[in-house]
Order: structure tokens, then sequence, then C-alpha cells
């Protein structure tokens, strides 16, 4: 017989309370930086100390502002994941580790903000 | 009875033990660039907010990124981003159970390095 709940089937939760949400989360990031990193990174290089005036040009295009404000979003959501494990595996005293978690979950979600609109108020002309 | 509470063991993986190989070294390197790559994403979007900021803003954070520093990160960068690209798609083929023979992931592993300079190199060659 089995001593799962229904509850517990249903959520699909382990030992670990977890369940795999993160690894997949993780894997469905890196499949859209293929293609959002791949054409993020073209118009960035060329743009990079090529003035004021032709970066505001290139954010400028909806197609180049829409590229950097997903790579922003999915970029910094597959980097959270990442260092969330990096920080699981090297963080052992539990006051760090809750306190590197915490950050790191609060930190990156803030870059991918600051970073989306940053890239919406030069799209916008604003 | 059994000593069953914490002793001096080694914890796994045993790296003191542990011949050094082309996969183990490629792994470590992979979460190496992705940290590398979060500082890179910070200065990122100080440049993108700094240019929907001021020109003169602008002007500031351009110029430390173009300064010879900035372009050796950029170029590091660079490298470490289109390493951790390449490795990605990689690990993303051995999730799918492919490629996970000795011989094929040692040749992709060759393939990583290679084309990660490669298309460093035709990057810096489009842009200037």
């Amino acid at each position: 017989m089995s001593f799962k709940t229904d509850y517990k089937g249903v959520a699909g939760l382990g030992s670990a309370r977890d369940g795999t949400g993160h690894w997949v989360s993780q894997r469905l990031t890196a499949v859209a930086l293929i293609a959002l990193g791949a054409l993020f990174i073209y118009p960035f290089a060329k743009a990079l100390g090529a003035g004021y005036e032709a970066v505001r040009a290139t954010y400028a295009d909806p197609f180049n502002a829409l590229v950097a404000i997903g790579f922003f979003i999915v970029a910094f959501r597959h980097l959270r994941l990442g260092l969330q494990v990096v920080i699981e595996d090297y963080v052992h005293s539990t006051r760090a580790l809750t306190i590197s978690l915490i950050t790191n979950a609060l930190v990156w979600r803030a870059f991918a903000i600051v970073g989306a609109l940053a890239v919406a108020k030069i799209a916008l002309g604003a | 009875m059994a000593d069953t509470g914490q002793s001096n063991r080694p914890l796994s993986p045993h790296l003191q033990v542990y011949r050094y190989q082309m996969n183990s070294a490629m792994s470590i390197f992979h979460r190496l660039t992705g940290v590398g790559l979060a500082l890179t994403g910070i200065l990122l979007v100080w440049w993108f907010l700094a240019a929907a900021i001021s020109p003169a803003y602008f002007a500031f954070v351009d110029g430390l990124l173009t300064s010879w520093v900035g372009l050796l990160v950029m170029l590091i960068s660079l490298l470490a981003f289109w390493y951790h690209f390449l490795n990605g798609v990689r690990h993303l083929r051995w999730d799918a159970v492919k490629g996970l023979g000795v011989g094929e992931s040692l040749r992709s592993g060759w393939y990583v390095l290679i084309l990660s300079v490669l298309l460093s190199a035709l990057t810096i060659y489009l842009v200037y």
C-alpha cells in the first residue's frame, strides 16, 4: 500500500519538498536564450562604444528593443536559478544560506525589471 | 555500535582522488562562466540604464565599458557567453539522452571549445 496522501500525489513533490519546477524552468529559459542570446549579442556589440545617438537609434528599433527586453527577463531568470544552485552547493551555514538565497531571489528580479524598463524607455523615445 | 555519526571521512564528490578529464573541467568552467556572466549582466543593465537617463551619464558608463579594462572585461565576457551558450546546448542534448557516449561527449567538448573561440572572433569581425 502507499502511504502517500492524495494531495502529495497531486502536488508531485518528493522528499526535497520541491518539484521539478526549478529544473524545467532552468532548461526552458536555456532554450529561449538560444534565440534571444543570439539575437541580442550582435546589435549590442555593435552599439557598445558607438556613441549615445547610435545606441538610442539601435534600441528605438522595436525588434532590437523587444529582443533586449526578452533577453533581460529570461536571462536574469536563468541566472537566478543557476546562482541559486551554486549558493545551495557552496554556502553551508543556515544563516548565510538563508540570507544569500533571499538576496539572490530579489536582486536578479530587480535587475530584470530595471533592464527591461531602461530599454522600454529608450524604445519609446522617453 | 557502528560509527554512524559525523566523521572526518571525505564527502563526495571525492575531488582529491578524481582524475582530471575534459568533461569535469568543462563542467566547472560552465559554472564559472555562468557566475561571471552574472557580473556582466549587472554592467549591461547599468549601461542601458545610463542610455535611458542622459547623454552625459551614458558617456561616463560607456567610457568605463570601452576603456581598455572595460574592453578586456567585455572580451572575456564574449568568450564566456559563447562558451556557456554552446556548452548549454551540449547539456540540453545530454538531457535529451543524445551524445552521451565517451567518444561523442569528448568530441562535442572540442566542438564547444573551438566554436566558442570562432563565434567570438566572428562577433568581433561583424562589429568592426
